[in-house]
């Protein structure tokens, strides 16, 4: 796994609640703990719907009701595990070609019957590679690097 | 702004060359130090990097671009777990 590891982040944390429950809560409550930060509306945010069917979109939808899908739902097995793709390029932007894109999984994993274990993993961050490339190579206006380097700062909280 | 100005022009000229701090501060409208600021910070974010020739340090853009995405993406899912935990066990039965 040493070869594939830089291309995935895995997270896990354990919570005091059921499994069914750590589903849903995660599923149905996606938009009250993703850091708000994060998301590409020109407008203020109003909320995050997570569709909860295979084929639907998590999408953000802002103030002024324009609305941003940027995954899809690619598995759906309450109260197990479900699977999204992450739809959005290196340039902080919407990839539309699915071979350009990466997905996440989480499983929620009784350990006992009022405690979960929920194990994320986001993978195939390779694939936003060629993406990488052409940002790299069409360098020096607002878009590409610089727009990812101002959006990574402010994520760090660096900006100034 | 002017920082991150200055930060866009230095990521601009690293594209096309790796270069010394010295270099980098002449093409640019600011001291040598802030340059050397906003390396750090750069550094930091896993943008740059730097070796050493001879007695001076060369930066460069870090060609892993895809390790800044998943460093990236590890602080969002972090946050967003240590979140989930919040809203999916409020800490108000126990205080341990």
């Amino acid at each position: 796994m040493t070869q594939a590891d830089a291309t995935v982040v895995r997270r896990e944390v354990v919570v005091n609640t059921p499994q069914a429950k750590a589903f849903e809560t995660f599923t149905g409550r996606f938009g009250d703990f993703k850091p708000p930060e994060h998301n590409l509306l020109g407008a203020p945010i109003a909320e995050t719907v997570f569709e909860p069917r295979v084929g639907g979109h998590i999408y953000d939808r802002a103030t002024d009701g324009s609305e941003c899908r940027w995954a899809r739902i690619l598995a759906y097995e309450p109260p197990d595990r479900v699977v999204f793709s992450w739809d959005i390029g290196p340039q902080w932007q919407i990839e539309t070609d699915p071979d350009l894109t990466s997905e996440v999984e989480v499983r929620f994993v009784p350990d006992g019957p009022d405690r979960t274990r929920v194990e994320l993993e986001h993978r195939h961050l390779d694939r936003h590679g060629a993406g990488w490339q052409s940002v790299a190579g069409g360098i020096g206006g607002d878009e590409g690097w610089p727009l990812y380097l101002a959006r990574y700062a402010a994520l760090l909280g660096q900006d100034s | 702004m002017l920082a991150d100005e200055t930060r866009r022009a230095i990521v601009s000229r690293l594209a096309e060359e790796a270069l010394p701090v010295g270099q980098l501060a002449a093409g640019l409208p600011v001291t040598r130090s802030a340059v050397s600021q906003h390396l750090k910070i750069l550094k930091d974010a896993g943008l740059v990097s730097e070796h050493a020739a001879g007695t001076r340090r060369i930066y460069r853009l870090n060609p892993t671009a895809v390790a800044a995405l998943r460093d990236q993406l590890d602080a969002f899912w972090r946050r967003a777990l240590e979140s989930y935990a919040d809203v999916a066990d409020p800490p108000t039965e126990e205080s341990s």
